[in-house]
């Protein structure tokens, strides 16, 4: 019998099956930020357990509120800081270093193929693009994770996406999660991995794989996951050419974790991309899909284009192609925030951020801040954004707010139309 | 051990989330204490009060995907400071009903049936809940109405349980 992605992972991390369905793995990678951490640090000290099962497979960063925004959040941030100092936790990410985790970590090269990785936030999933196995946790599972470096899971099933068909000009990765998850529901990978594949998959750069992945978990997915292959390689090169002789080398070692032919899944749905447009949620689930084309009467009072789903360099590219001599319509906030400080740096040496500010956006340092309305762009009650975000709950930017959760085009769009308005812009050939 | 029994607060909506559990506004608090006026403080559902319809409730019943959503233990933590240490319902969001295990609390899945009879005799009366965690039994109680309906446990559930928790099982074996 063969096995998918994730068995294979397991079966080289096992460390115990408590249960008949239970099995405790072995932890490659556990990430912190400053929201969820500091309660797990302050439980280890009081139980005089302040330590540290290994300080180089901790990553922490303080992403959620950044800079400080007040003395809570102040607190958050210097108990993540003390405790990464004296446990010597060196990838520790502080303000002028620090970025969106889901995008800071796997640019840093600490996401690979075969990995296992919790984080105390549910987008942890998007490290699957890298063919790890990647889980969300509570704080609980992270202080043992801290503490033991291990964490139980229940046996994961594999529900197989085969993505198939031509993405029509102007769609993109967020349109295609967007559209499989309203076709399997917000509880359609319930305790289950989404392995993601297919030709539209295999052709697909990492970033977009990251948003195809980062999403899982708003349709229940425990993880999105990806078979590595030459993409997953050129990506990493810089991080591992030390350890395989060449790409090939390192190919083979990765392609090791793609998922047998005859591997189990619970399900394999075949999705066809062909004739998909530019899509929009329109409620406060991330299953309530519509085309954005049937929801253009909706006028937006905030665009917000960044986040841990589409804040990389490949979304600001696409935003500011859209914006590029255009003026945002007066009655809209533009708000961008390239997701770390490598991707803003590349954003202003390819001119991109000057776009976004003659457009009329705001540029903000890398954050979490607007996406769960924690520190900046909170709407009022009433307010409406288009956001590249990747949930749209009852108040999750801001009591009484409504957003509608868009592609990095359809956001720049809007806000040059002040409403919701799929993108007319042509890439380039070949962009 | 924590306690498992006493009066059910019927929360009839599927997709219970998070952010209704808990808005992110509150991760910024760093005690699990100061949650607990903030619990479901952002649910919309008829006849539900934030602040009072949780007054003098042990227990939740609700539907399908229960706690979907964010990773955060301040969820189950509201739930926890304020009394609350067993929901029940249809079926879990994976992380909330990990979290709530991780901390010695009980999220029982029930079959669909078996939810909609809960609601069905008992939604809109004051009702009780003995749990009887060794046997596997709920016993459910309004007015002169008596409901029993087993319910199951994996040992390594069960275990976390009476450890008291994932922490302490884990520093005990492993």
């Amino acid at each position: 019998m063969g096995r998918t992605i994730v068995e294979k992972i397991f079966d080289r991390h096992r460390i115990d099956t408590p249960g008949r369905d239970v099995h405790v793995i072995r932890l490659d990678v556990v990430a912190c930020h400053e929201i969820t951490t500091p309660i797990a640090i302050n439980d280890l000290v009081a139980r005089g357990k302040d330590r540290v099962f290994d300080p180089d497979r901790i990553k922490a960063v303080i992403d959620h509120v950044t800079p400080a925004k007040d003395s809570k959040t102040a607190t958050q941030g210097k108990i993540l800081r003390e405790w990464a100092r004296r446990h010597n936790i060196r990838d520790f990410f502080d303000i002028g270093r620090n970025g969106v985790c889901h995008a800071l970590f796997p640019e840093k090269g600490f996401i690979r193929p075969g990995y296992t990785a919790i984080m105390g936030d549910s987008h942890t999933c998007t490290y699957g693009a890298f063919g790890a196995f990647a889980a969300g946790v509570g704080t609980t599972d992270l202080e043992v994770g801290i503490l033991k470096g291990v964490c139980a899971f229940r046996t994961p099933e594999t529900l197989r996406i085969d993505i198939a068909g031509d993405l029509a000009p102007g769609v993109y990765a967020k349109d295609v999660i967007l559209s499989v998850i309203a076709r399997i529901g917000v509880n359609g990978a319930t305790n289950k991995v989404i392995e993601f594949g297919g030709p539209v998959v295999a052709a697909m750069s990492m970033e977009e794989r990251m948003t195809l992945c980062n999403m899982a978990i708003e349709a229940g997915g425990t993880c999105g996951i990806c078979a590595p292959d030459a993409t997953t390689v050129d990506y990493l090169w810089a991080f591992i050419q030390d350890d395989y002789r060449d790409k090939t080398a390192a190919l083979a070692a990765f392609t090791e974790y793609g998922p047998d032919d005859d591997a189990p899944y619970a399900d394999v749905i075949h999705h066809d991309v062909s004739g998909l447009e530019p899509l929009a949620t329109f409620g406060h689930k991330p299953d309530q899909v519509k085309p954005v084309r049937e929801m253009t009467h909706q006028k937006v009072d905030q665009v917000y284009i960044g986040s841990c789903t589409n804040g990389r360099i490949e979304d600001l590219r696409v935003a500011a192609a859209v914006l590029k001599e255009h003026t945002i319509a007066p009655t809209v906030r533009g708000i961008v925030s390239p997701a770390t400080p490598k991707i803003f740096r590349q954003a202003l040496a390819e001119g991109l951020i000057e776009i976004f500010m003659r457009a009329g956006f705001c540029v903000t340092n890398p954050t979490c801040g607007a996406c769960l309305g924690m520190s900046n762009g909170v709407l009022a009650e009433g307010e409406v954004c288009a956001a590249t975000t990747n949930r749209n709950f009852n108040g999750r930017m801001g009591i009484g707010g409504m957003v509608h959760l868009v592609s990095p085009a359809t956001a720049a769009a809007s806000a040059i139309a002040g409403h919701l308005s799929p993108s007319n812009h042509q890439p380039e050939q070949g962009a | 051990m924590k306690t498992f029994s006493g009066n059910v607060l019927f929360l009839d909506r599927s997709d219970i989330n998070t952010d209704e559990i808990i808005p992110a506004k509150y991760l910024t608090e760093i005690t699990k204490e100061a949650l607990g006026p903030h619990l479901l403080e952002d649910l919309c559902l008829e006849g539900f009060t934030p602040g009072k319809s949780t007054q003098d409730k042990q227990v939740v019943i609700s539907r399908t995907n229960f706690g979907c959503g964010s990773s955060r233990e301040h969820a189950p933590w509201a739930f926890e400071v304020n009394g609350i240490h067993v929901v029940i319902a249809e079926s879990f969001a994976r992380i909330f009903r990990q979290n709530m295990f991780n901390g010695g609390m009980l999220a029982v899945e029930l079959p669909p049936d078996t939810i909609a009879d809960l609601f069905n005799r008992f939604a809109g009366r004051a009702t009780r809940l003995e749990t009887d965690f060794a046997q596997s039994i709920f016993t459910f109680t309004a007015d002169e109405k008596v409901f029993t309906v087993p319910f199951e446990l994996s040992n390594f559930d069960r275990a976390l349980v009476e450890a008291g928790g994932w922490v302490e099982y884990a520093d005990a074996n492993y």
